[in-house]
């Protein structure tokens, strides 16, 4: 029995078994990737899923100490959620002019993404900095423990998606608008977007419910 | 300098670990003696450590999983005995605090480090082949999978030797984990270990959904897949699903033990009782991916032996997605105790007694698979009747502990060890060890002996109903899990049956060493020249044993379920070849580099050593960093080459 016997024992795939219905063959890189990222992604927010959930609980819990509607400072939120909103449309709008190969307009539209998304996490900081400063810190209640912990780790998800978007900066500058960077970006953006996805969750769950 | 690291963390006043761990240590010197001169290095780096081979990383995770198995069965020697001696006024030889570390350890290790390994092993080493391509997803990222999993397992263990395991289970419930309880390290070893492996685990459940979903040969459909896929693909979406929730609920426990916040605290508002669902939301998926798996396994088995294709395909399949469902609706049923109230108790009593219907189902397909076929009574056949018998039993006994006021009576009693230790030994066990024999001609070109496998069954069979049988009866008596010592004297003639039952499953164990053994001495008279020894159904018996680099010089093509069987049936007809030039991952140090630095950061995680931790994580950002602009990880295998590859391999004993 050999491999060449099998391929012969086999015929051709009828053409009704195309791509798309999964009788093709092994999908295209680009495909690969942009899935495998999304299954990522489905998993990153099942993990946002769990604080969500302890905040649920949690968010009661103040144990003498400040609730939310006494920290929350709606007009601030509303400005940080409007950075990081628009963020993802100059996101959008970069990641097409990278798909039509255009270096220079990608660079300004990713730029700007940076620029707001800074303004987001410099406001986000300002906010923990004045709670920590009034002694409203993730160890005064379960509460805050849940507030700070689910914030947090989408502000160090922020944090991380800007570092990665300077270094495809960085290799967009180096090495042109290839394949293998164009497949980076795409995995960029997705990101970003999904972040987005997370934060309005945290602001009608956390902030809007929460200064109630 | 070194944090709460001191001299006081080896613990010389306890001769017992210290005469455990020099023996190991000499075991491991020995090999690494031997390694060394007999210059297997460069190979042991070349093929293995920097593979991003599946079948490579499959077979690596085996190892890993029964290296772990016997440091997993020691603990329960250990316990079996303490509780066997240790009645009435005699104390045994472990003392409370020691024998707490190895309950904890003996969960921890036996779930996350055998059955975990050995079922992404088996998945690794066939997923690829049975879906004819030439590898997973993003097989670099499996590498990494691979060692971060082996440096959790390392770093689990360095907890016998420099400080203290943890007390408190190994599920790691507040508030005794919490830092007002366990001060020590003991927990943190728990906790950073299982971590860093689940970030591993999460990983391989990326790949392989992607995988099975993207990467299939041509024709190969859905509803044309083998089951072993189908029930791969159900637990690799139970892991994408499950494990973050995990890592999310491990992540505020540290944070609680770490940066003093409240989330599991006594005070300040925290809720313990959210632990526990939350927890328990990961465990009991967690439970179908370890037993999807090895149903997908005996599928194979039982359709190869009776020479026949599965029963009813269908609800196979359609029973794997079912519970793949069902398994995230039944996590309460861990604590009714808890005083959720009546009305949430019965509905998460009535989904779990639900969840055993599909399963059910699926029982009746392996009977019908079997039913009037020509049945080879092979030790993967073996396995999977024990199986059948055991895990019926083992399920019945669930059945019965699903509902409430009977949980309220058993919960927390021996019965329900045996209970767990039935369904998991009966299934996961069985089916990997099933898996291990059918499969591992196809790993290594030669069969394992049938006469040591089919010892190794029946000790395994009649040494898990001697051990475990006993304990249903003591839980129904009143005695409770986890026991340091027993009250009662009336106990110790069903305890010193199932310190029998755990001597006899040693010797299932040692008769699977021998058993490999006598087959690598005698693997001349046992080669596998045609590929396919068991004339198997699905694709990966159509290529050689041991496959080559690429498993499939030319994809096959799919047309029907149990794709290979079809074309030994229309017959063959061997005809020059007419090879493509192919791309091949290249191999990859990143994985090993990962876990490395991860082992370091880890261990200074756990013993406060900041310095270490800001190393490790600045020399991981290198890592990524570099990982993340390299371009090319691919190496061609032009036309010729494989021309020249396959006329080797065809040519060595293959009639052409």
């Amino acid at each position: 029995m050999t491999v060449a016997a099998l391929d012969t024992g086999l015929s051709a795939v009828p053409t009704e078994f195309a791509r798309g219905r999964g009788g093709g063959g092994p999908a295209s890189t680009r495909t690969v990737v942009a899935y495998g990222f999304w299954i990522f992604l489905l998993s990153d927010f099942i993990l946002f899923a769990g604080l969500f959930a302890a905040h649920a609980v949690l968010s009661g819990n103040t144990a003498g100490g400040p609730t939310g509607a006494e920290l929350f400072n709606l007009r601030n939120v509303f400005i940080e959620t409007m950075c990081l909103l628009f963020s993802s449309y100059t996101c959008g709008l970069g990641a097409l002019s990278a798909e039509r190969r255009q270096p220079r307009r990608f660079l300004i539209f990713a730029a700007l993404t940076l620029v707001l998304g800074a303004a987001f996490l410099i406001i986000e900081s300002t906010e923990f900095a004045g709670m920590v400063s009034k002694g409203a810190g993730p160890s005064r209640s379960a509460f805050l423990s849940a507030f700070f912990t689910l914030v947090g780790t989408h502000g160090v998800h922020v944090t991380g998606g800007l570092l990665w978007l300077i270094y495809m900066v960085a290799q967009v500058v180096a090495k042109g608008l290839r394949p293998h960077v164009l497949r980076r970006l795409l995995c960029w953006s997705l990101f970003w977007h999904a972040l987005d996805i997370v934060w309005v969750g945290v602001f009608t769950l956390v902030y809007l419910m929460g200064a109630r | 300098m070194l944090g709460r690291l001191s001299w006081a963390a080896i613990p010389l006043d306890q001769p017992l670990p210290l005469y455990a761990m020099g023996a190991v240590g000499i075991v491991i010197l020995i090999v690494l003696g031997i390694v060394t001169v007999k210059g297997w290095w460069p190979y042991l780096w070349r093929e293995w450590i920097t593979s991003v081979d599946h079948k490579r990383i499959g077979v690596m995770y085996v190892i890993l999983g029964l290296v772990m198995l016997l440091r997993g069965y020691s603990d329960a020697i250990m316990m079996r005995t303490q509780q066997a001696i240790a009645i009435g006024d005699a104390q045994g030889y472990l003392p409370p605090d020691h024998y707490d570390q190895i309950f904890s350890a003996h969960g921890t290790i036996m779930i996350f480090f055998v059955a975990m390994p050995l079922v992404i092993g088996l998945m690794n080493f066939v997923v690829p082949l049975q879906l004819g391509v030439r590898d997973v997803a993003f097989p670099t990222l499996n590498s990494v999978s691979f060692w971060l999993t082996a440096s959790g397992a390392l770093l689990v263990n360095v907890s016998l030797v420099i400080g203290s395991f943890s007390r408190a289970s190994w599920w790691g419930y507040p508030p005794l984990s919490e830092l007002a309880f366990s001060p020590d390290e003991g927990v943190d070893y728990y906790l950073w270990p299982l971590q860093i492996s689940g970030i591993g685990t999460l990983l391989t459940g990326v790949n392989f959904v992607t995988t099975i979903l993207k990467l299939r040969a041509p024709g190969m459909l859905y509803f044309r897949m083998p089951v072993f896929c189908w029930t791969a693909l159900a637990a690799n979406m139970l892991i994408v699903a499950a494990f973050p929730v995990l890592t999310a609920t491990f992540a505020m426990l540290l944070l609680d033990r770490y940066l003093g916040m409240h989330f599991f605290t006594n005070e300040a508002g925290g809720n313990q009782m959210m632990y526990a669902n939350l927890f328990w939301a990961w465990g009991h998926p967690e439970v179908y991916i370890l037993v999807l798996p090895a149903f997908g396994v005996f599928s194979e088995v039982a359709a190869t032996f009776s020479g026949k294709g599965l029963f009813s395909y269908r609800s196979m399949v359609l029973a794997t997605l079912g519970i793949c469902i069902l398994a995230f609706m039944v996590w309460l049923h861990h604590f009714f105790t808890m005083g959720a109230g009546a009305d949430v108790n019965a509905v998460f009593g009535i989904m779990s007694s639900i969840i055993a219907v599909p399963t059910g189902a699926k029982v009746f397909n392996w009977l019908f698979t079997l039913f009037r076929g020509r049945i080879l009574f092979t030790t993967p056949v073996l396995f999977l009747i024990g199986f059948m018998i055991t895990f019926v039993l083992g399920g019945l006994t669930g059945v019965l502990l699903a509902v409430p006021p009977v949980d309220f009576v058993l919960h927390n009693s021996a019965f329900l060890v045996a209970h767990f230790h039935h369904v998991i030994i009966g299934g996961v066990v069985f089916g990997a060890l099933a898996g291990i024999n059918y499969w591992f001609p196809k790993a290594f070109g030669f069969t394992l002996d049938e006469w040591w496998g089919k010892a190794s069954f029946w000790c395994w069979l009649i040494g898990f109903y001697l051990a475990f049988m006993p304990l249903y009866v003591l839980g129904l008596m009143g005695m409770t899990r986890r026991l340091q010592h027993i009250p009662d004297p009336s106990w110790r003639p069903l305890l010193l049956v199932a310190e029998l039952g755990a001597i006899v499953v040693f010797l299932a164990i040692l008769c699977q060493i021998v058993q490999l053994y006598v087959s690598i001495r005698t693997r001349d008279q046992r080669r596998d020249l045609t590929g396919d020894p068991w004339n198997g159904r699905t694709l990966e018996w159509s290529t050689s044993s041991p496959p080559p680099a690429y498993n499939f010089a030319v994809l096959p093509r799919v047309e029907t379920i149990d794709a290979f069987s079809e074309v030994k049936r229309k017959g063959l007809s061997a005809v020059e070849e007419v090879y493509e030039a192919i791309e091949m991952p290249r191999n990859s140090p990143i994985g090993f580099i990962i876990a490395f630095f991860a082992t370091f950061t880890g261990f200074a995680l756990i013993w406060h050593i900041w310095w270490i931790v800001i190393l490790g994580l600045l020399a991981a950002a290198v890592t990524v960093l570099v990982i993340g602009w390299s371009e090319n990880r691919q190496h061609e295998i032009s036309a010729n080459e494989m021309a020249h590859i396959e006329q080797a391999r065809l040519g060595l004993g293959r009639p052409a």
